[in-house]
């Protein structure tokens, strides 16, 4: 069930939550809508599934126009991060609502609703409330049920950001699995750049109701388009009034085509990465290299050294005023 | 797949405690908290859908409110005013009938202190201890809400009462009228309104926990300290509201003043007794005078304990 | 039998909160507490069915069942009942209408909503007398008439079901509706199987309380329904005019029957109370 996108614009009062938003999302993709907090992805989520409506422009599902259908007619699973699980419903009634409405044969409701525990591994916890779930396998009960009645698409709205961090990384290396198995059209809404790099086939980069760039991860890691995206989808420094990835800069002893002078100022080592500041005509860049390279190099605090860009690498104008070296994001 | 860790025990887990915070149902019902509570809490995010269904709901609700209360007490209203201000003049007027406005408040001040001292402790011995009987004792509070003001009545003649009761005999004794005189008023209405302070410090209690007071002995305090500083002011909004409760109870106690006062013009006649009486002495507006006073105090005390309530929850 | 869980709730509270163990210094204050609460509630109210016990239970039983008793007995349950089922419908529809629906002139609504509470009880009759009564601008007079009763009841009650149920709405997740909505449920089977199954412990609770409070009504009756025997007196009437006629056994054993009620209402709040902090 593909998905059009058409001329979306919604205010809420006199915040423009989307302006003119165009986006096409093909049958059996995982798309993820990334961007910060606020900016409008929440919001173009729940206007494809019909919980808001915009003031203008159209939504297409599979070529009809369901712009002004009601949600219950759309056919869309929502997943909601707070789980919005029925609480006086054991989970196999949970899963079960959607069948039940639609007034499915009891045996075949039992069947469908085993199949899908099975395949969200809650069969033990079918006649558990939800209040009596973890809220890793609460999400997993609403996934279960949003998949029960075979929606056209699923929606997912920030699915795993009331979860702990090592809870989130398993269920999201779990959803593309699911995805991989049960290839429904998918969006899911997250402000993690790290999630959706790992999880997506395509990112729609949303930011202050617009659309920043559309690609695949390694499109917009690779290739982003403006400062924007290259700030939130990795860490990046400033080198001659250009933004690069730290970690796409090599240090010389030597000056090289394109290479800057400088001082090292500071050496931090996390993890595998060692991480180096260095002095560039008065302002901080940082360079990350692995162990193996910098012991190679020798260098310490206070030696002069040469920074150069390796050659290909993305390279974006910095539109904001040329500061230090921004903190790799967590 | 990591199931294993990640089915663990949801107890154990942390993530679901944090998650608590989201999921915590409604809290369980509380007989007054949820009574009196003239101010909704700050409201969510809810967008109004207007349909011809909700207008119907509107207008019935409205109907309802406006059959039910709204006319009626405009009424008394209009009719206490009907001869401008003369019926209140007359009841300022009178002697009896100022003895027993005085009596009223005198009874009713009474009855709040000593309720708001009972009610505080009782709520910091519900919440702050574990005794065995505490679930029966929490449950017995709640007792004086639901009986009948005849039977409190009865309850308290059979015991107190001058000539047959248990220990009213052995108190006339000792010089202590309690029925049929003002301390028998006092006894009822501590009776009525007893549970009103207790089941409003209840939930605050809980909710603001032990640990600014576990720091504070720590520190050095001792109890009376702790309480002075540190948990009374956190209560004091909730005990206010306690307090404003209790009062317009205590005013306006009718059927288990009657049995325990004898209504002896002057000495132990009440306000509500006074109007019980004007209008069956044809004296009707002297009947909606005092009527019109009572419900004065009752829309204050409504009103106030809407404004004290944004207060309470904004802690 | 569920497994024995503590539902997440009392964990909860149990960090926050951890009861003690009594020292010797509250010991004192428990023990003066429970000794104060004895003496002004405790004591007296078993001195009711002290009495009433007292002639045995030939008497206890000749006092409930003498006709002008029983017909009170009848009257006000049968009140009370019919009274508590039509607030569980209004006090819900009000506390929706309080929630969910935005207009001018609403927290007026809500002042009209606890004056019933803070009213005493005989100027709620003089009240209603004024519209219902002789000189009623409508027409209506429902004095020493049944109705009388009812409408007295009604007002008593008014709050009881509204306040309980008010903070269970608004305390509902508007996302559980948005997906009962996902997955094909219209606007009224979103209410019948998500909303309302929600809402039945919150009714329960103001139903309970609402017959107790009926059961139990005096003061607003006594202008009103002019408590005639058989026709519009209620329980409480009697259990007064047994006093009047120092017939203190026979009051106490009707008013141990109205005790009972009232010890019934608690058990329901309480098992109530519980049910709802387990589901969560």
């Amino acid at each position: 069930m593909s998905i059009e996108i058409r001329g979306v614009s919604k205010r809420f009062g006199d915040f423009v939550a989307l302006e003119d938003i165009n986006v096409s999302i093909p049958t059996g993709q995982l798309t993820a809508l990334l961007g910060p907090s606020g900016g409008g992805k929440s919001t173009l989520l729940r206007i494809i599934a019909g919980l808001e409506e915009a003031d203008a422009g159209t939504i297409e599902i599979e070529g009809v126009d369901a712009t002004h259908v009601s949600p219950q007619k759309r056919n869309v699973g929502f997943v909601f991060q707070h789980y919005a699980a029925f609480k006086h419903l054991s989970v196999r009634r949970n899963v079960a609502f959607g069948l039940e409405i639609r007034k499915r044969p009891k045996a075949e409701i039992k069947e469908r609703v085993q199949e899908l525990l099975e395949l969200v591994h809650l069969e033990q916890f079918g006649d558990r409330l939800p209040s009596q779930l973890s809220g890793g396998q609460r999400q997993r009960m609403a996934l279960a049920r949003a998949l029960a009645v075979n929606p056209g698409v699923l929606l997912l709205d920030e699915p795993f950001g009331a979860l702990d961090a090592q809870v989130r990384k398993e269920l999201r290396d779990w959803l593309r699995r699911l995805h991989d198995e049960v290839p429904v059209t998918t969006v899911f809404v997250t402000h993690d750049q790290e999630e959706a790099l790992e999880v997506a086939d395509e990112i729609v980069v949303i930011s202050q109701g617009r659309v920043e760039q559309v690609g695949t991860p390694d499109d917009l890691y690779d290739r982003p388009a403006n400062d924007f995206v290259m700030r939130f989808l990795g860490p990046v420094t400033a080198l001659g009034g250009d933004l690069v990835r730290p970690h796409d800069l090599e240090l010389g002893l030597t000056p090289g085509p394109g290479s800057h002078p400088g001082t090292i100022t500071r050496i931090t080592r996390v993890g595998f990465e060692i991480r180096v500041e260095v002095d560039v005509a008065g302002s901080t860049v940082l360079v990350t290299m692995n162990r193996t390279d910098f012991r190679q190099l020798d260098l310490d605090v206070g030696a002069p050294v040469h920074v150069r860009l390796v050659p290909g690498a993305p390279v974006v104008p910095a539109a904001g005023p040329v500061g230090d070296a921004d903190p790799i994001p967590a | 797949m990591a199931e294993d860790r990640v089915d663990r025990d949801p107890f154990d887990d942390v993530e679901a405690e944090r998650d608590l915070d989201r999921d915590h149902g409604p809290e369980g019902v509380v007989l007054t908290g949820t009574l009196f509570q003239p101010g909704a809490p700050p409201p969510r995010r809810r967008r109004v859908r207007r349909t011809p269904l909700s207008y119907l709901f509107r207008f019935i609700a409205i109907a309802y409110l406006f059959f039910l209360v709204a006319w009626p007490i405009s009424l008394v209203v209009k009719n206490t005013f009907s001869d401008g201000f003369t019926e209140l003049s007359d009841l300022w007027n009178d002697p009896d009938a100022m003895a027993a406005i005085r009596l009223t408040v005198f009874v009713a001040v009474v009855a709040v202190v000593v309720n708001t001292v009972f009610g505080v402790g009782m709520a910091l011995l519900l919440v702050r201890y574990d005794f065995p009987g505490k679930r029966l004792l929490s449950a017995l509070v709640d007792l004086p809400l639901s009986v009948s003001p005849i039977v409190v009545g009865l309850a308290l003649v059979l015991v107190y009462g001058g000539r047959d009761g248990w220990f009213g005999p052995w108190l006339e004794d000792q010089g202590v009228q309690v029925i049929f005189a003002w301390p028998g008023i006092v006894l009822a209405t501590v009776f009525v309104a007893m549970p009103l302070v207790v089941r409003e410090l209840v939930p605050v209690l809980e909710e603001i926990g032990i640990e600014q007071e576990t720091a504070a002995r720590s520190l050095g305090a001792n109890a009376w300290q702790t309480f002075r500083r540190i948990t009374f002011p956190s209560i004091k909004w909730a005990v206010l509201y306690g307090v404003v409760l209790s009062l317009a109870r205590s005013l306006g106690e009718f059927g288990a003043v009657k049995v325990v006062s004898g209504n002896v013009l002057g000495k132990t006649r009440t306000a509500t007794l006074m109007v019980e009486e004007k209008y069956l002495n044809f004296d009707k507006g002297g009947a909606y005078a005092t009527s019109f006073l009572l419900v004065l105090v009752a829309v204050s005390a409504i009103v106030i304990v809407g404004l004290i309530r944004p207060k309470e929850t904004r802690r | 039998m569920t497994v024995a869980v503590a539902p997440p709730g009392k964990a909860r509270r149990s960090r926050l909160a951890v009861p003690g163990r009594v020292t010797p210094a509250s010991g004192l204050g428990l023990g003066v507490a429970l000794v104060w609460f004895s003496l002004i509630v405790l004591i007296p109210l078993a001195a009711v069915v002290a009495t009433a016990a007292e002639g045995g239970w030939s008497a206890f039983w000749r006092a409930v069942t003498n006709e002008q008793t029983a017909a009170a007995i009848r009257l006000t349950v049968s009140q009370a009942i019919l009274v508590t089922v039509i607030n569980m419908v209004m006090g819900t529809l009000i506390a929706w209408v309080l929630v969910r629906d935005q207009f001018f002139g609403k927290r007026l609504l809500e002042v009209l909503i606890d004056l019933p509470f803070a009213l005493p009880t005989i100027v709620a009759g003089l009240v209603l007398l004024s519209l219902y009564g002789p000189k009623s601008p409508v027409g209506v007079d429902i004095v020493n008439k049944p109705s009388a009763v009812t409408v007295a009841f009604l007002f008593v009650t008014l709050p009881f079901v509204v306040r309980t149920v008010q903070p269970v709405l608004e305390e509902l997740d508007p996302e559980v509706e948005e997906a009962a909505a996902s997955l094909g449920a219209s606007r009224l089977t979103t209410f019948r199987r998500v909303v309302l199954p929600s809402l039945i412990p919150a009714i329960a609770a103001g139903a309970a309380l609402s017959f107790a409070r009926a059961v139990s009504e005096y003061g607003s009756l006594v202008l009103l329904s002019g408590n005639l025997p058989f026709k519009t007196e209620v329980t409480s009437v009697r259990v007064l005019s047994s006093i009047e006629n120092n017939n203190t056994a026979g009051a106490a054993a009707v008013a141990t029957v109205l005790l009972a009620i009232s010890l019934a209402v608690i058990v329901i709040l309480d098992v109530v109370q519980r049910r709802m902090t387990r589901r969560g």
